[in-house]
Formats: structure tokens, C-alpha cells, sequence
């Protein structure tokens, strides 16, 4: 118990606090975009994005740049933006496209490094990509206000879009039918979505970036059966989730995303079993 | 100025040609039923007009003012995912999202509007429910109420009562005249049920071997009328 206590007294740290807020507030985000994502077939947008974001981290570090982000932001969400809009008409569907554009920036972007960068550390490069460059422990004050206002942006455009979202989700050529500028409402997810993936991605890894999209998003659907209802459920959730995975974490000194990974599988179980049980008690 | 017209229209997938050089308009309070035999080109037609599908040659106008925003559809089909979570009402609200334009969230009216469609079309009891987990032809009114919602000039329908039982396809139709009588709301409906359409159409487009455009009773004297269902409409 006073293991525990002590254990407690990290919080006094700034650094802790910051990982603290910071991973509440990227849960947030992606667990709400999660819903449409997951519901358009691009669950796996996560992950291709952000391997698209190493992609054109290898080309900043090719063209000798010292600050890649607004490279690394225009190439993602210009390939966000392709993946999105192409949607229902495309002929490669979602889940293919993101496949092919994911592992396609993942070899061209080693490809790069290997021939143009000589630095010894490539496998490091690679590795932080998936597990999160920066630390989610060593964040500066300056990363949390860019996660703080940008966060504050993403969930602000998802309520007051709320509807549209939906409409567009549901049944995208109804709304452009009608005259509902589903293009626009489309490029719209795009852009948030890869904003928050490459914040993300440098903060807290592709592998953590995935997973917080999907599961609080599959799990509250096992439950919740209006789009309302997915929504918010997946957001507390995710915030729950994320905030218990930290605290194990610094309790257990486990690794933070794969601990928050491990506690989303396992509320994913939990949720399961209520919808089982819902549906046979009915 | 027509509402709508087609000029020249070509229609057609990856080059290969459905639908050869059809003309014809539509004026506002027009009720217009397409007719015609599976696959000849329907439902294509009526994504073209919608703007959902390009024509391989020729134009579709509008006229009238019409805009987008003051059109309702009902797809044939609609390909909505099983595991969608979605209940009616929020279903049929998202019929009133063209009015909204940039606005945030739904007006007391737009809510309303919603409700009283829910209660014409006797979803009321279902109202709080999933739609994957209504039958087909509860999901088919769903669908309908949200294209009420979504009318305020022009409506299209794409086999409306495919799948409803007799006493929700004569209230269907009964819908459908009203608005068209007394709101003034140009219908255009596809449809297999020649009696109904005889009854209720002002104008009859029929494409397939033979076409036709022309008023009702243009058609019941021409010989489309007996291509498409022999022994004609027996009226
Ligand atoms: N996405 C598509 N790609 C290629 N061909 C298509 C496509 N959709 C429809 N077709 C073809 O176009 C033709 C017309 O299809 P359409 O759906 O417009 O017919 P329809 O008149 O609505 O038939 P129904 O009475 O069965 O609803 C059909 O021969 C069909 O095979
Ligand atoms: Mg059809």
C-alpha cells in the first residue's frame, strides 16, 4: 500500500502530468473520429497514414529539411484527402487502398533511408514510428498547448459537424443527392483525421494510433445501437481506457501505449459479453 | 424554363450504351412514372438526373430555381452497412440535413417535420429502434419517411413499394397524391404497378425496346402500353 502511495507521488511531476493530458486528449479525438472511420471501412486509416507520414519523414530527411512537420502534414493529409474522397466511387475499395498506400509508404520510405541516409540508428527510426518518436513521457510544455488547442479544434469541428457527419456516413449518395455537400463534409474528415494521426503518431507511435481508433469505436458498437449512443460511449471509454493504461503504466513500469492497447482489448471483451447477453436476454 | 430536362441523354457504364438519345421535361407539379423492364436503364436514369452518375453524352437541367437542397430520393437499393449503428429517428432526421446548410444541429421545425413524418408512416413504435434489426419492408418505410423529409419541390422514388404490404402501398400512394395535389410537388417515380401509375401519373416515360414519353393518355393509345404489360393496363 505505501508502495502504491509512493508510486502515486509521480503524479507531482510535471512530465507525468503532461503524458496524462496529453493521452486523454489524443484519446478523445481519435476515439470520436474512430466512429465514421471505422463505419466507412478505413479502420485501418491509422495505420496507413501514419506510415505514409514516415514515408515523407524519409523524404524530408533525403531533401537534408530540419523541420519536416509542414512537409510531413501536406503529404498526409493530401493522402488522406485521396483515400477519403475517392470513397464510394472509387475502384479499389477503402480498405484495399489504404493497404497499398500504407505498405507502399512504408517500403519507399526504408528504401529512402537506406540509400540516402547514413546515420547507424535505422532500425531506431523505424521502431519509433510505430512505438512513438518522442516519448510520451519526456513531452515538452510547448507539445502539449499544440495537442491542447488542436484537440480543442478536432472536437469542436466534430460536434458542430455532428450531423453532417452522420448523413454523410450513413449514406453518402443520399446526401449528395439532396443536395448535402458531401465532398466538402468528406475532405473535412480527411483533414482532421491526418492532423490528429500525425500529431499522434509523434507522440504516442502508429501502433497506439491504430488501436485508439478502432477499439473504442468496435467495443461501444457491440453495446450501443444508435450512432449517438456509439459516439459518446466510445469517447468515455476511450478516456477511461487510456487513463487507466497510463496509470498502470507508471505503477507498473510497463510500456504506455502497449499497456493502453492491452486495457482497450480488454474493455473490447468486456463490452462483448454485454452485448452477447443483452441480445440473449431479450 | 422546365423544372427538368433532359436533352440527348446517353447513358451508360464503361462505354457501353443503355440508354440512346432520350429527351424529355418535366414541369413543376408534374407526376411523372417511369416504366420499363428489368434492367433496362431506370434506376441509372434517375442517378443521372440526381447528379450521382455522369451521362456519357447529353445534359440534365434544372429550371425552375430548382435546387438540389429541394430534392427528396428513395434509392432502390441502399447499401447500408449490417453492423451500422443507427436508430429510425436519427435516420429520418438526416432527411432534413439539405436544409441545414452550414447551421449546426436541428431546428425545433426540422424536428418536428421529422416527427410528424415517423407518425404518417407508423414508425412511431419503432422509432428508438436499430434499423439493421427491422425487417425489410419497416426499413424501406424508414427510408421513405427520410425522403419526405428531405422534399420541398421535387421527389424521386425508385420502386417505392417494393416490399411493403397492401395496406402501406395504398397509403404509399396515397402519400404520394397529396403531395403532388396539394403541395404541388413534382413526382417522379419508377414503378412496376402499371394500375397505379394509371391512376395517379400525369405523364408516363417508358424506356426499353420501345420508348415513350407522352401524357397518360398518349400512352394508353400507343403500343408501349401493350409491349410492357400484355393486354395493356385493362382501363
Ligand atoms: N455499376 C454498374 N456497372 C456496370 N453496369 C451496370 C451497373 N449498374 C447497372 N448496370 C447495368 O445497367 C443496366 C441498367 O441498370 P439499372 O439498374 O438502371 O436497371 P433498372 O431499369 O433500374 O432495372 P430494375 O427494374 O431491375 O431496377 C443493367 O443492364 C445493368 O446490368
Ligand atoms: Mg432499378
Amino acid at each position: 500500500m505505501s508502495e502504491f502511495l509512493s508510486k502515486l507521488e509521480y503524479l507531482q511531476f510535471p512530465f507525468v502530468r503532461y503524458a496524462l493530458i496529453v493521452g486523454v486528449l489524443i484519446a478523445l479525438c481519435s476515439s470520436l473520429l474512430g466512429v465514421p472511420l471505422v463505419l466507412k471501412r478505413f479502420s485501418f486509416i491509422g495505420d496507413g497514414l501514419s506510415h505514409v507520414a514516415f514515408g515523407a519523414m524519409a523524404i524530408a530527411a533525403v531533401l537534408g529539411l530540419t523541420n519536416d512537420m509542414p512537409l510531413i502534414l501536406v503529404i498526409t493529409i493530401a493522402s488522406a484527402i485521396l483515400l477519403l474522397r475517392t470513397g464510394q466511387n472509387a475502384k479499389i475499395k477503402g480498405d484495399a487502398a489504404v493497404a497499398m498506400i500504407s505498405v507502399g509508404a512504408l517500403a519507399i520510405g526504408y528504401l529512402l533511408m537506406n540509400l540516402f541516409n547514413h546515420s547507424s540508428n535505422l532500425s531506431g527510426d523505424v521502431c519509433s514510428t510505430l512505438f512513438g518518436s518522442t516519448s510520451i513521457l519526456t513531452l515538452t510544455k510547448g507539445e502539449v498547448w499544440l495537442c491542447l488547442i488542436l484537440s480543442v479544434l478536432v472536437v469542436a469541428v466534430f460536434v458542430l459537424f455532428y450531423d453532417k457527419i452522420f448523413a454523410v456516413t450513413f449514406d453518402e449518395s443520399f446526401a449528395r443527392a439532396t443536395g448535402t455537400k458531401a465532398g466538402l463534409y468528406n475532405l473535412l474528415i480527411a483533414i482532421i483525421t491526418a492532423v490528429i494521426i500525425v500529431l499522434a503518431m509523434n507522440l504516442v507511435g502508429s501502433l497506439l494510433i491504430s488501436a485508439l481508433v478502432i477499439f473504442p469505436a468496435l467495443s461501444a458498437m457491440r453495446v450501443f445501437k444508435s450512432f449517438r449512443g456509439v459516439v459518446i460511449c466510445s469517447a468515455v471509454l476511450s478516456v477511461l481506457c487510456s487513463l487507466v493504461g497510463m496509470l498502470i503504466s507508471i505503477l507498473a513500469g510497463t510500456p504506455v501505449g502497449s499497456t493502453i492497447v492491452a486495457v482497450d482489448i480488454a474493455a473490447f471483451g468486456v463490452f462483448s459479453l454485454i452485448g452477447f447477453l443483452k441480445g440473449n436476454l431479450k | 424554363m422546365a423544372q427538368l430536362t433532359c436533352q440527348n441523354l446517353c447513358l451508360g457504364y464503361d462505354g457501353r450504351e443503355i440508354i440512346h438519345d432520350l429527351s424529355f421535361q418535366v414541369e413543376a407539379g408534374n407526376y411523372l412514372c417511369i416504366l420499363g423492364e428489368n434492367g433496362s436503364g431506370k434506376s441509372t436514369l434517375m442517378r443521372t438526373i440526381l447528379g450521382l452518375q455522369a451521362p456519357l453524352s447529353g445534359k440534365v437541367l434544372t429550371g425552375d430555381g430548382l435546387l438540389p437542397q429541394e430534392i427528396g430520393y428513395l434509392p432502390q437499393q441502399t447499401l447500408v452497412q449490417r453492423d451500422f449503428p443507427a436508430s429510425v429517428w436519427e435516420i429520418v432526421l438526416s432527411g432534413c440535413q439539405n436544409r441545414q446548410g452550414f447551421r449546426p444541429f436541428y431546428s425545433r421545425d426540422e424536428k418536428e417535420q421529422a416527427r410528424a413524418m415517423i407518425d404518417k408512416l407508423e414508425l412511431t413504435p419503432l422509432m428508438k429502434r436499430c434499423y439493421r434489426e427491422l425487417s425489410g419492408g419497416q426499413q424501406q418505410r424508414v427510408l421513405l419517411a427520410r425522403a419526405l423529409c428531405a422534399t420541398r419541390k421535387m421527389l424521386l422514388l425508385d420502386e417505392p413499394v417494393s416490399g411493403l404490404d397492401p395496406k402501406v402501398t395504398q397509403e404509399m400512394y396515397a402519400i404520394i397524391r397529396k403531395l403532388n395535389r396539394e403541395e404541388g410537388i413534382t413526382i417522379l417515380m419508377i414503378s412496376h404497378d402499371l394500375h397505379a401509375a394509371v391512376e395517379d401519373a400525369t405523364h408516363i416515360l417508358h424506356i426499353g425496346h420501345t420508348v415513350f414519353f407522352g401524357t397518360k393518355e398518349e400512352y394508353l393509345k400507343s403500343d408501349a402500353v401493350l409491349a410492357f404489360a400484355p393486354g395493356g393496363a385493362d382501363k
